[in-house]
């Protein structure tokens, strides 16, 4: 999918974590281009957060390498700190601190002087709508607008490559689709390439571009999210007709299967087979009386891929 | 090495600064030395007494501050803050460091709020003492706040461990450093226990440092102890914090 001229952010090669008895990240070979945007897909405990802590030098990997930012993540652990912001799946803000502090002190972090690192944190303020309560303890600060001042946290020395392990669990829906925005729009406004990690299939679905699905520490598919539906599912096409014995008619024309007077039909682009099915039953003499056309989910894809549901292991 | 420099510095600040900003909370942990204080003091033999156990309550204060500062490293392991200081650039010896050399400024806040509430009442301040006196706690409470973070550092995902182990060693160290009592006229054993407790020394010291008695064997004996805890205290803490995840 991608040429070896275009610049990697990340490449890494049968990358492996075993904790004492448990493999959670299991021979990972994965690359993701410059300005890319990807959701890493998987239910818990498939070793999406041990992915991201070795892209992010936290953990050491127990086999195989990586290179993020153009570096070994093992031998170059500074030089890859310095290009990437990091926003865990905890909260980053300590919470006796205020907010600006935080900001400042982590510009700081990032070797910003102090008179940009406070410019800088006041940008941030500002545009993650943070005004009204940078200035408070964070420990009295909401569970969104803690994850709002995370995210202003991890984009303070204006990261060309940020990981956020699952960024919006925990908010409510007004705030997750605000922090989507805010995601999209980083990528559309300054070029920055994405990874996150999310169990919210539609979070995936709308706004990642490319969508890898872990499980059990393995990568088991990796597209767009529409190829993914498309490849793995395909829609669901049913159509009504006047009676049982049209139905049956039909079903044989089209190769469906039969419920009653209604015929369920797979196809890989529903909306676009159905007028040549009409077409084709009209000239056999059967009349369709309703028309309608599913679309897959990712959850429908998880399944066929695992045999599970995402949903199911949710609780 | 200019850079550690920095990076200890952005650490130390980012440390001070809630202290600054509620300057009441260097009292929070002084609340127990304070009872200490109010309600052992009366009961001290008449003379020069308070003279002997208000430098015995200033490390006490510093025991008390310093070893309970690993708790909030803790948190920040729990809620994810240390994880995050873990990603940035910031070199990991100075996320020890900048840490332990915090301790130093409730230390001296302390110290300054007991001897001020004892000076109404007969104690004398020999500054010159004192200042050497405080130097050399420095060197002991930024061991001790290192030694704390370590003990936090391995309690990771396990507070109690953290609690256990810090409540465990809190009274012993000090019953048997004579802050309250003296030891002199213990059993051997006791005596002997006292010896190995560097804690010890470096209460000795204060004694004679806060009484004047500045250039005597005591002040020596003191600065090693205290200079001893505070270098192991760096070299286990900064090991730990580079192991850290
Ligand atoms: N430090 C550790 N020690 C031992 N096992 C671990 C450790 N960290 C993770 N694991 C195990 O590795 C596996 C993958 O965990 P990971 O946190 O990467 O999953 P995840 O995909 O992020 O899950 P979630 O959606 O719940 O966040 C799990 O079985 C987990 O128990
Ligand atoms: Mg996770």
């Amino acid at each position: 999918m991608k040429t070896s001229v275009e610049a990697m952010m990340i490449a890494t090669r049968e990358l492996t974590k075993r904790f004492k008895s448990v493999t959670a990240v299991d021979g990972i070979t994965l690359e993701v281009a410059d300005g890319e945007l990807v959701a890493l897909l998987g239910p818990n405990g498939a070793g999406k957060s041990t992915t991201l802590r070795m892209l992010t030098t936290l953990i050491p990997p127990t086999g195989g390498s990586a290179e993020v930012a153009g570096f070994d993540v093992v031998a170059k652990q500074r030089e890859v700190r310095r290009r990437i912001g990091y926003i865990g799946q905890g909260n980053g803000a300590g919470h006796s601190q205020r907010g600006r502090d935080e900001l400042i002190s982590q510009g700081r972090a990032y070797g910003l002087p102090v008179r940009q690192a406070r410019a800088r944190a006041g940008e941030l303020i500002e545009s993650l709508g943070l005004g009204e309560v940078a200035d408070r303890t964070v420990s009295s600060l909401s569970g969104g607008q803690r994850r709002r001042l995370d995210i202003a946290m991890g984009l303070i020395h204006a990261p060309e490559l940020l990981f956020l392990d699952e960024p919006s669990t925990g908010l409510d829906p007004q705030n997750r689709a605000n922090l989507q925005e805010h995601i999209v729009g980083l990528r559309r406004e300054h070029g920055t390439t994405i990874v996150l990690t999310t169990h919210y299939l539609e979070e995936a679905d709308s706004i990642a571009e490319r969508v890898i699905v872990i499980d059990h520490g393995r990568i088991i598919a990796d597209d767009t999210p529409q190829r993914l539906k498309a490849k793995h599912v395909g829609d669901r096409v049913f159509l009504g007709f006047g009676s049982e014995a049209d139905a049956t008619t039909a079903a044989g024309l089209l190769n469906g299967v039969r419920e009653g007077d209604r015929v369920q039909v797979s196809a890989d682009d529903g909306p676009r087979m159905v007028p040549g099915a009409i077409e084709e039953l009209r000239t056999a003499g059967v009349a369709v009386h309703s028309v309608e056309v599913t679309r897959p989910t990712l959850d429908d894809v998880f399944l066929t891929l695992t045999g599970r549901s995402l949903r199911n292991e949710e609780a | 090495m200019s850079s550690l420099v920095t990076d200890t510095r952005v650490v130390f600040s980012r440390e001070l600064r809630p202290v600054l900003r509620s300057p009441f909370s260097i009292v929070f942990s002084m609340v127990q030395p304070l009872f200490f204080l109010a309600l052992f003091a009366p009961l001290l033999p008449e003379g020069s007494s308070l003279q002997w156990f208000v430098p015995g309550i200033i490390v006490m204060s510093c025991l008390f501050g310093s070893s309970m500062t690993g708790s909030n490293l803790l948190y920040e392991i729990q809620t994810g803050s240390h994880e995050r200081m873990l990603v940035t650039p910031l070199r990991r010896p100075a996320l020890l460091i900048g840490r332990a050399l915090k301790e130093i400024v409730p230390m001296i806040a302390q110290a300054a709020v007991i001897v001020l509430a004892c000076l109404p009442f007969g104690f004398r301040l020999h500054l010159t003492g004192a200042v050497l006196g405080l130097l050399i706690l420095a060197g002991f409470c930024v061991g001790l706040g290192a030694l704390s973070y370590t003990l936090a550092l391995a309690s990771k995902n396990q507070e109690w461990l953290f609690w256990t182990v810090q409540q465990t060693l809190l009274f012993p160290l000090l019953l048997l450093a004579g802050v309250l009592l003296p030891i002199d006229n213990g059993p051997g054993w006791l005596r002997l226990l006292s010896q190995i407790n560097p804690m010890t020394y470096v209460v000795n010291a204060e004694r004679a440092l806060f009484d004047g008695d500045i250039w005597s064997r005591t002040t020596v004996y003191g600065l090693i102890a205290a200079a001893g805890v505070g270098l192991l205290g760096l070299f286990v803490g900064v090991r730990a914090m580079q192991r850290s995840d």
